[in-house]
C-alpha cells in the first residue's frame, strides 16, 4: 500500500506501469502463499488419483500389487467376466449386482432423508430465531459426531437383542425378534440415520430465506395448505433440495463403514467391493478401475448439481 | 366456554410437519443416548441394564491397546490440524480480497478437491501411492498418516478462515497503512487478530475431522498405527463389550465440546463484524 502511494506521485503513464507491476507482484505473492497447501494436496490427495489411473491399466501381481505391463484386464473385469471353462464372455453379474445395490440403496436413502428432512427443516425454519439456533445446533451435533460411533449406535438399536426389537416384543407387535442386521434394510436404515443431518442443513439454509409473504399471498388467493406447499414452497427451496440430495447421494454411493458393519460382509456395496480387491481379492488393477468408475459416477452427479444450481439461480433472478 | 377455542390459522404451519420433526430428532438422538447410557452399565451386556458404574471407563483406561491408539490419534490430530491450519490460512489470504486472477478458481478447486472425492477412492489411491514410496524408501513411520490427514483437513480449515476474511473490513488495514505501519505490522497487529476467530474455528474443525477419520486411516496405517476409530472398527467384528461404548462416549464428548465452542466462536464473530 505504501508502494501505491509512491506510484501516485509519479506521472500518469509510469504510474499505470507501476500499478501493473504491483499487481503482477501481488499475484505472484498470492501463488507463493497458496503453494504449501497445493503441494500437500497434490502429494496426498490429487496426485495419488492419477497414479491409481495408471495402475488400473497394469497387470495384477500374484500376491497383490502390480506387474508393470500394460493390461486392459482390470477394466475388463469391472463389467465383464470370462467363463473359465468355455471362454464365453458375459456381464460380470456379481459386480453388476453390487453396482445396482449401491445405486438403489443410495437413491432410497436420498428419498428417505428428503421425506424426513424436508418437514424437519421447515419446522426449524418457522421457529423463533432463538429456537432456530437451538434446533440447528441439535442437528449439527450428530453431523460432527464420528460416523463409526453413529453406525455403532444404530447397530445397537436394530440388532436382534437391540432396543427396537425389545420395544416391539414388549408391545406384542411381534412374537420373535426381526432379523434386520446383515440385510439391505440394515444398510438403508444406517445410511439414512448417518446422512440425515446432511439433508437437513442445506434444506434449512434455503428455507431460512423463504419469503413468507408469497405464502400469505397464496392463501389470500384461496390456495389450500397442500397447494401452497406444492406450488410455492417446494419450487422456492428447490436449490436446497438439490444440494441436500447431492450431499446425501454422493457419500452414500461411496459408503464403506456403514455397509461393512451393518451388512456384515454379506451385503456389499461398491466401497466394500473395492476394499476386497486390495485384501483377499489381490487384484489391484480391478480395485483401481472400480475406484475410478465410482469417481466418475460421483463427478457426473456433481456436474448435474452444478448445472442445475446455476440454472435455478438464473431463474430466481429473472 | 362451550366451544373449544380454534387454533388461530398460521400461514407458516404445515400439518404433520411438527410430528415428523419430533420423530426426526428422536431418531437422531435415541441411539446415541442408548449408547452413552450403556457405557455406564455395571454388567457385561449392552442390552440389559444392571446398575451404574465407571467399570468400562476404567477397563478402557487400563487397556494398553486403547492407550496406544489414543496417543496415535492425538499425535495425528494435533499435527495434521496444526499444519492444515497454517497452510489453509496462507491459502485463504491468497484467494480472498482481490480481483479474480488467472488460476484463482483452479486453486480454489484444488483445495476443495478432498471434499468431492469419495473417501474410499482417496484411501485406495493413497494405499497404492504410499506402497510405492515404502518400497523405495523403506520408511514406515507416522508421516504417511500425517500427510494424508493434513490433506483432507485443509478444506475444513480453509472454508471458515476464508469466510471470515471475506466479511472483514478492509478499511482498518488501510488505516494502519496510512499510519505508517509496514505491511508486516499491519498484518501482525490488524489482520491476524481480526482473522483469529476464523483460524480458531478452522483449526478445531480440522482437529475433529482428523480425530474422527476411519476410512483413510484404515487403508494408510502400517502395523501398530491404530487410531481410536480404527481400533474400534477392528473390535466391532468381535463380541462387543461396553468398553467400546465408553470410548465412544469420550470421543462424543470431545466432538460436542469442540462443536459447541465453534458455534459460540462463529456467533461472536458474526456479531462483531455485523
Amino acid at each position: 500500500m505504501g508502494k501505491s502511494a509512491v506510484a501516485a506521485d509519479k506521472d500518469a503513464t509510469s504510474g499505470a506501469l507501476a500499478g501493473e507491476e504491483a499487481r503482477r507482484r501481488d499475484i505472484q505473492n498470492r501463488w507463493l502463499l497458496a503453494t504449501p497447501a497445493l503441494v500437500i494436496i497434490l502429494f496426498a490427495a490429487l496426485g495419488p488419483l492419477l497414479i491409481m489411473l495408471v495402475y488400473s491399466f497394469l497387470q495384477k501381481g500374484l500376491y497383490g500389487g502390480v506387474i508393470w505391463n500394460f493390461s486392459g484386464q482390470g477394466w475388463f473385469d469391472v463389467f465383464l467376466s470370462k467363463d473359465i471353462f468355455d471362454d464365453t464372455i458375459s456381464f460380470a453379474d456379481a459386480h453388476m449386482l453390487i453396482f445396482w445395490r449401491s445405486i438403489k440403496l443410495s437413491l432410497i436413502t436420498t428419498i428417505a432423508t428428503l421425506l424426513l428432512g424436508f418437514p424437519t427443516a421447515y419446522f426449524i425454519a418457522t421457529r423463533s430465531p432463538k429456537w432456530r439456533g437451538v434446533f440447528l445446533f441439535l442437528v449439527t451435533i450428530p453431523f460432527w459426531t464420528n460416523l463409526l460411533i453413529r453406525t455403532f449406535a444404530i447397530q445397537e438399536v436394530i440388532k436382534n437383542e437391540g432396543l427396537l426389537n425389545i420395544v416391539l416384543l414388549k408391545l406384542g407387535l411381534i412374537s420373535s425378534p426381526i432379523q434386520i442386521m446383515f440385510t439391505d434394510t440394515a444398510i438403508l436404515l444406517g445410511m439414512a440415520y448417518v446422512y440425515l443431518p446432511l439433508m437437513v442443513l442445506p434444506l434449512y439454509a434455503s428455507m431460512e430465506r423463504l419469503d413468507f409473504r408469497l405464502v400469505e399471498a397464496g392463501y389470500d388467493l384461496y390456495a389450500t395448505r397442500l397447494q401452497v406447499l406444492r406450488r410455492i414452497i417446494i419450487p422456492l427451496v428447490k436449490p436446497g433440495i438439490i444440494a441436500g440430495s447431492i450431499l446425501v447421494f454422493v457419500p452414500s454411493l461411496g459408503a464403506y463403514v456403514t455397509p461393512r458393519i451393518l451388512g456384515g460382509g454379506k451385503k456389499m456395496m461398491l466401497g466394500n467391493l473395492i476394499e476386497l480387491q486390495f485384501g483377499q481379492g489381490r487384484n489391484w488393477p480391478l480395485g483401481a478401475a472400480l475406484s475410478i468408475t465410482l469417481l466418475v459416477i460421483v463427478m457426473v452427479a456433481l456436474l448435474f448439481y452444478v448445472r442445475n444450481a446455476s440454472k435455478s439461480g438464473v431463474k430466481s433472478h429473472g | 366456554m362451550a366451544d373449544t377455542p380454534r387454533k388461530p390459522f398460521s400461514i407458516r404451519q404445515q400439518s404433520g410437519f411438527g410430528t415428523i420433526a419430533a420423530i426426526c430428532f428422536l431418531a437422531l438422538y435415541a441411539p446415541i443416548i442408548v449408547l452413552v447410557v450403556y457405557s455406564f452399565n455395571s454388567g457385561n451386556s449392552i442390552a440389559i441394564w444392571e446398575g451404574f458404574s465407571w467399570r468400562w471407563y476404567e477397563a478402557a483406561w487400563a487397556n494398553d491397546r486403547v492407550k496406544d491408539a489414543t496417543i496415535v490419534s492425538l499425535k495425528l490430530a494435533v499435527s495434521a490440524s496444526l499444519i492444515a491450519t497454517v497452510v489453509a490460512t496462507m491459502a485463504a489470504l491468497a484467494t480472498t480480497r482481490t480481483e479474480p486472477f488467472r488460476g484463482m478458481t483452479a486453486i480454489y478447486a484444488a483445495i476443495n478437491q478432498p471434499l468431492m472425492v469419495p473417501e474410499i477412492v482417496t484411501a485406495v489411491a493413497l494405499l497404492i501411492f504410499f506402497a510405492i514410496i515404502k518400497v523405495h524408501t523403506g520408511y514406515q513411520g507416522l508421516g504417511y498418516l500425517i500427510a494424508a490427514h493434513t490433506a483432507f483437513c485443509i478444506p475444513f480449515a480453509y472454508l471458515p478462515i476464508r469466510a471470515r476474511l471475506e466479511n472483514m473490513d478492509l478499511s482498518l488495514e488501510r488505516a494502519a497503512a496510512d499510519l505508517y505501519a509496514s505491511p508486516w505490522q499491519a498484518f501482525r497487529y490488524v489482520t491476524l487478530p481480526l482473522m483469529a476467530p476464523g483460524i480458531m474455528a478452522g483449526a478445531m474443525l480440522a482437529f475433529v475431522i482428523s480425530l474422527d477419520d476411519v476410512v483413510i486411516t484404515e487403508f494408510v496405517k502400517s502395523g501398530g498405527q491404530d487410531t481410536l476409530p480404527t481400533y474400534m472398527l477392528g473390535q466391532l467384528r468381535r463380541i462387543i463389550s461396553p468398553e467400546i461404548n465408553a470410548i465412544s462416549t469420550v470421543l462424543l464428548a470431545i466432538s460436542i465440546t469442540v462443536v459447541t465452542v465453534f458455534f459460540v466462536l462463529s456467533r461472536r464473530g458474526n456479531k462483531s463484524s455485523g
